[in-house]
């Protein structure tokens, strides 16, 4: 990183500390564009760029919680080569990533941009209707999961319990109910649900403010010329939200893959390890585990996903600058 | 903003607009609702499955019973209603928790506003070389997910580089860590605030004789202070929202932030504390809810702004 002061100037401003010289220097804005950058500087150095290095390392060691130095041993890729040949559960992790991400995106994007539209037409009550809208993104996920516990509770869920009325009250007979968290299948859908439910909200008051940037003099053009509704939806309002769309799926995808916290409280990764991610299953085993180096090593499978993203939206940022 | 389509028919509206949205509303609100139920019903109530679940029976007899009386009656009350509420906040440590969480976040953003805005203002003011660099590196860095960092940040807390100081289990632990996403966070929303604020005010004062700093100390400063608080403020909700790191860099039941000491005290086991759960989930949000309200648009138009460069 470039980020720290060459040398010579440096110590050019210390040794002239308090005299005039060193007033001059501040005002030249390479040295103080230094001086300035460096309290972000030291943080990143210290507390991502050092902890990413040492992960990398941590990776290719047999380090574990506890473990003597002494007996630290540097193991290569033995980690990564023991996750996708041998671990059962780590493939299921690498597939649960991508289905979990990949639908939850999309359904988020579509109810997104549906939830937009309507806000966007709305007159009266704006204020509260938004905030209202908003809450699930705002508050503490984990505090908002735990409501959905209770929501999916095997003998308990509200839902299970509006399902056997309706069954006894059409005359179908008494039904239990699925197990929301307890099966596999429905488990990541439950999941998937939950994620859904977090982020609809922060698509919808982002495509927000994309609409509100589109002038309507486009909208009654395209209505002179003859546009239906959907065409005007398609080739005026999707266009329009472009830009911010670009974004919002950026920040969508990389929080959505490398999610914990829903899946932490509402499963723990199960029934049977069947719904991890890769930060759930780096967390059990390095964490519950102890084994601390194949943890950072599953932690480190997101970043290829994560920097095809980086760069795709630096790429995309740069073209639109230009 | 709202347009009003001629020749709409309000079957039609209802069909495409109302029903639609007043589903949305109730899919976002209904969990809320959930816990505030759930809050005030007594365990027992809680678990039977003859009762309907939507409605808090004991309670609303309760209060029916008084409001038809006349007469108040706070004890029965707190017995039929607010008996989790009470024991959460007596005999759990939540007060505790929300006293670090406190802590925690306002050190944590006073710090990141600090670097922040001195990084932002560089960034979007001076040319030195390896601004493009950096600006690029903060970026990187606000997008880098703490899941992907979080095993090894906790080796270096608990054995910080050079000073061998081991943080893990005290407050200061997230104080350092919370700072990693907040200050790209803060320069990011800043730089563009600052782009916002003409420089001819600050060559104005320049010319006048001020140095640099005093220019931007006493001229961009004070203008920049809306955003400055709004990024503040967003700091402060984003680190009380935080869970990871604070569940793994916290042990002692004492020390935790709420959402930590919610989930992982009021769950023992397999007996969940539905009640307290519940009421100190709805209490641990509400605030955090209340600030982000009347910030939102200003961080959507940080990111419009973003977007546009």
């Amino acid at each position: 990183m470039k980020t720290n002061p060459p040398g010579d100037s440096l110590a050019a401003a210390r040794t002239n500390a308090g005299s005039e010289t060193s007033f001059a220097l501040l005002e030249r804005p390479s040295v103080l564009g230094y001086l300035l950058m460096a309290p972000a500087a030291f943080i990143i150095s210290f507390f991502v760029a050092y902890p990413f290095a040492w992960g990398v390392w941590m990776s290719l060691t047999n380090k574990q919680i506890g473990m003597p130095w002494s007996q630290v041993r540097f193991t290569g890729l033995m980690n990564y080569v023991d996750l996708l040949t041998k671990d059962g559960i780590f493939w299921t992790t690498f597939w649960n990533s991508f289905v979990y991400t990949g639908f939850a995106t999309v359904i988020k994007w579509v109810l997104g941009i549906w939830l937009a539209v309507l806000l966007n037409r709305m007159v009266r009550f704006q204020r509260m209707v938004r905030a209202a809208v908003l809450l699930p993104w705002i508050v503490p996920t984990v505090l908002s999961t735990i409501a959905f516990l209770w929501i999916f509770d095997p003998d308990f869920s509200v839902i299970n319990w509006t399902l056997r009325g309706v069954y006894t009250w059409m005359g179908w007979g008494y039904v239990k109910g699925p197990l929301w968290l307890g099966d596999p299948t429905l488990a990541l859908a439950s999941v998937t649900f939950v994620n859904i439910w977090r982020g609809t909200p922060f698509f919808a008051i982002s495509f927000l403010a994309g609409l509100q940037t589109i002038t309507p003099d486009l909208y009654e053009a395209a209505a002179i010329d003859g546009a239906s509704g959907w065409q005007r939806f398609w080739h005026v309002t999707l266009p329009g939200i472009k830009p911010i769309t670009v974004v919002v799926l950026v920040f969508s995808i990389i929080v959505t893959f490398s999610d914990f916290q829903i899946v932490y409280v509402l499963t723990r990764g199960g029934p049977a390890n069947s719904t991890h991610l890769f930060a759930t299953y780096a967390y059990q085993v390095a964490m519950v585990g102890t084994r601390l180096g194949l943890g950072a090593a599953i932690s480190l499978f997101m970043f290829p996903v994560l920097a095809l993203v980086i760069i795709f939206q630096l790429v995309y940022l740069r073209r639109e600058q230009a | 903003m709202a347009q009003l389509q001629v020749g709409e028919t309000f079957a039609k509206r209802l069909l495409v607009y109302h029903l639609p949205l007043f589903c949305f509303i109730v899919f976002t609100i209904f969990p809320f609702y959930w816990m505030f139920v759930t809050s005030i019903k007594s365990t027992r109530e809680t678990y039977n499955r003859d009762v309907n679940p939507y409605v808090p029976v004991a309670c609303a007899e309760a209060v029916a019973e008084q409001v038809r009386s006349g007469r108040f009656d706070g004890s029965a009350l707190m017995e039929n209603c607010l008996y989790h509420w009470r024991t959460l906040l007596r005999d759990t440590l939540f007060l505790r928790w929300l006293k670090n969480t406190l802590l925690v976040a306002i050190a944590s953003t006073l710090i990141s506003l600090f670097a922040g805005i001195t990084s932002a203002y560089a960034l979007a003011r001076l040319r030195f070389r390896g601004a493009d660099t950096f600006g690029v590196l903060i970026f990187i860095t606000y997008l880098v997910p703490p899941t992907l960092l979080f095993i090894p940040l906790s080796d270096v807390i608990g054995d910080l580089p050079l000073l061998h100081w081991n943080l893990l289990n005290s407050p200061w632990a997230l104080i350092v860590a919370y700072p990693t996403f907040l200050v790209p966070f803060c320069t990011w929303l800043l730089t563009g605030y600052f782009r916002t604020i003409p420089k001819e005010l600050e060559e104005a004062a320049m010319i006048d004789g001020a140095t640099r700093i005093q220019a931007m100390v006493r001229i961009i400063l004070p203008l920049a202070l809306p955003g400055v608080l709004s990024a503040g403020m967003f700091a402060f909700t984003l680190s009380a929202n935080e869970f990871l790191y604070a569940l793994i860099f916290i042990y002692d039941a004492a020390n935790k932030t709420v959402p930590v000491g919610v989930v992982s005290e009021l769950i023992k086991g397999d007996v969940f504390y539905w009640g307290e759960l519940m009421s100190g989930a709805l209490l641990g949000s509400v605030p955090v809810a209340l600030i982000y309200s009347f910030f939102v648009e200003h961080y959507v138009a940080g990111m419009t702004g973003a977007v546009k460069g």
